[in-house]
């Protein structure tokens, strides 16, 4: 279903970016290109995920979620148990790896919860790599635990104030680092976006989600789930997941934006819902802009949601039917919150809660000899300060 | 011939450089556009960039960012610049080279942009984020409105690039002189010199230095091996100072007299 021509995933993706790039980009693709396919790399990386990150991950039956939901069978595919807390580091590792192999020593990334901040900073404390971090400043206001994580680690956290001081003007930034740095800087970057051969090496490296689910659900039930549901910020957690599905038509897609205040107020982050097509940050995919071309602000109470655009490839499978794209509000996010930690004793991150709480609903729509998959991408201790002012707490 | 090329041999052919000033539209206001452009023009530069302010420029280091958060702050967009450009193209005598992302320019339409930039006095069009690669979603309603794509030629560029974007590049090259962002520097690479050869070879197009060239001297040190200069950031903030004197500097550093 998803093709691949010169970088595109149908009409999407591409390579928009500043011509100081594209030799980089070239060079990029043709390393991927070797190690992806060389046995000394996949052992490494394979090592690393297995012993380091913890991998594989539990497909765990969430049984009193289940009943509280009164549908379909639910599993959640734990990417939360992973080391640092959520998928980011599958990539991130699986990058630095790669930066390495090529001869890169340093590191350049953008981060908007922080997640892949620390995942990326973890990567590289790891395998003695020197990094930087470009963070939006309302993200480190919002996110002060992860940037103390990530200094602790060795990286340098740089507070962008530009714009909408968020996870965009983080990839501006980090961007511009990487095009004056470029000779012995790799740029990590944490989402399925950007420019090929971006958004086909962070879903290569976060595929091990959707493999792995696949393995473990033939196991368990010997036979294919009727749905999956993740969430779309950017789109990593949830391509990984669909992409080893894709073939399989009989498995419904389902990818989760973020509504953030609603999207007839203008205040979120669905840029397939309430966007339209254009080109940011290298590639040709739905944004949320004006008429004049101009990039609006996402909205949404998880940062790591907040980015006005979506992955390529994520396009096309809306373009094609091929995944089902819906959204969900703030509100409903922390519903779903709730919901893990008390059915399940799961404190899931605001960015996975989309999903928790779109599955609730899809699950009762649907019978109990159904079976439901939901990514849980990350755990949510990064998020309680947040959770607990829009809950009307003082923990903050 | 473009109309760009065109200029632009104009003045080497008299031995002095083609100079090219940067501002962006907006910064200030719309309706200091008109005083502006025709001031530089009766300084004598042989072309003028028009920066389009767009909300993420991740080509241009601070200075130029900053102007385009101002010019974006007084409500500028390509729509109003073409449309102010228009009110006084009559009086333009120089060609206008608009430099603008590509998403603005989708928004606006391809096809109505080309139209409407030709009636605004545009010749030549610099679009940063869009590489050879793609630049078949804009080039065939340029070329029928007679409007140049010049295309960026970077140091990283390999051989094999460079040769496919100079044969390419319409109007002039755009020869990048740092590895990065716009923005004032003190020092060059020392191998610029023979970059700029290499880039001449394919050629016959005029090739012209751009980013980091901010002072009289360096206008001058680059004449030497290219026919002219683009000069943005220092531009761009002369103009926010209301500082001619520095401007008529650096414009007089093309021209023959000053040469050597």
């Amino acid at each position: 279903m998803t093709t691949e021509v010169k970088g595109r995933f149908g009409r999407f993706g591409g390579q928009f970016v500043p011509e100081t790039l594209m030799t980089a980009l070239q060079e990029l693709e043709e390393a991927y290109e070797h190690f992806k396919n060389d046995d000394s790399f996949q052992q490494e990386l394979h090592y690393y995920l297995k012993n380091y990150v913890g991998r594989e991950t539990p497909l765990y039956f969430a049984e009193r979620l289940t009943e509280a939901c009164g549908g379909a069978k639910i599993y959640l595919k734990r990417e939360d148990l992973n080391h640092t807390g959520a998928h980011k580091i599958n990539n991130a590792l699986g990058q630095a790896l790669l930066a390495k192999r090529m001869g890169k020593k340093k590191i350049v990334a953008e981060t908007g919860a922080g997640q892949h901040g620390v995942a990326t900073a973890t990567a590289c404390a790891l395998l003695n790599l020197e990094c930087i971090v470009y963070m939006g400043a309302e993200d480190v206001k919002r996110q002060a635990l992860n940037v103390f994580r990530m200094e602790l680690l060795g990286t340098k956290v740089v507070a962008v104030e530009k714009g909408s001081a968020t996870l965009k003007d983080a990839v501006n930034e980090a961007l511009r680092h990487w095009v004056t740095h470029i000779d012995d800087t790799h740029y990590i970057l944490g989402s399925a976006l950007g420019p090929h051969p971006f958004p086909t090496i962070v879903r290569d490296f976060q595929r091990v989600i959707g493999d792995e689910t696949k393995a473990q659900i033939l196991e368990i039930e010997n036979r294919l789930p009727n749905a999956i549901v993740a969430c779309v910020g950017g789109g990593s957690n949830s391509i990984g997941m669909f992409y080893p599905f894709v073939q399989d038509t009989d498995v419904a897609l389902y990818g989760v934006e973020a509504a953030g205040q609603g999207i007839e107020t203008g205040k979120h982050a669905a840029a397939i819902q309430g966007g339209q097509t254009g080109v940011l940050h290298g590639a040709f995919m739905y944004l949320l802009q004006d008429e004049n071309g101009f990039i609006t602000e996402a909205h949404s109470i998880s940062a790591g949601l907040d980015y006005p655009g979506v992955g390529p490839e994520h396009c096309h499978l809306h373009e094609t039917g091929r995944a089902t794209f819906d959204s969900v509000t703030d509100e409903e996010a922390l519903e779903g919150v709730k919901l893990l930690c008390r059915t399940e004793g799961i404190l899931p991150a605001l960015e996975s809660s989309h999903a928790v709480y779109y599955a609730s609903k899809l699950a009762k729509t649907m019978s109990p000899d159904e079976i439901l998959v939901i990514c849980l991408s990350g755990r949510g201790d990064k998020d309680v300060h947040t959770i607990s002012a829009a809950l009307g707490g003082d923990l903050a | 011939m473009s109309q760009l090329k065109e200029a632009i041999l104009s003045t080497t052919s008299g031995g002095n450089k083609a100079f090219i000033p940067y501002i962006m539209a907006g910064d200030g206001g719309l309706e200091k556009l008109q005083p502006t452009i025709l001031k530089l023009q009766e300084l004598g530069v042989t072309a003028i960039e028009v920066g389009i302010p767009f909300t993420d420029p991740v080509a241009d280091g601070p200075t130029i960012e900053r102007a385009g958060e101002r010019a974006l702050a007084n409500g500028t967009t390509l729509r109003k610049v073409i449309e102010t450009l228009t009110s006084f193209a009559d009086k333009i005598q120089v060609p206008l080279v608009a430099m603008t992302y590509l998403n603005p320019i989708l928004a606006y339409g391809v096809e109505k942009f080309a139209e409407d930039a030709k009636l605004a006095g545009i010749r030549g069009v610099i679009i940063p984020d869009m590489p050879l690669e793609e630049r078949e979603i804009v080039h065939p309603a340029l070329k029928a409105n007679h409007i140049a794509l010049v295309q960026l030629v970077s140091l990283t560029s390999t051989s094999e690039r460079i040769e496919r974007l100079t044969k390419a590049s319409e109007g002039f090259i755009y020869a990048v002189t740092v590895n990065g962002i716009t923005g004032a520097r003190s020092s060059f690479a020392s191998e610029l010199e023979e970059h700029f050869k290499k880039i001449q070879e394919y050629t016959d197009t005029p090739v012209l230095a751009g980013f980091g060239i901010s002072t009289p001297e360096h206008v001058k040190s680059f004449s030497d091996f290219c026919s002219g200069v683009i000069v943005g950031s220092k531009i761009v903030d002369s103009l926010v100072a209301d500082d001619w004197a520095t401007i008529e500097e650096l414009v007089k550093a093309s021209k023959v007299t000053a040469v050597k």
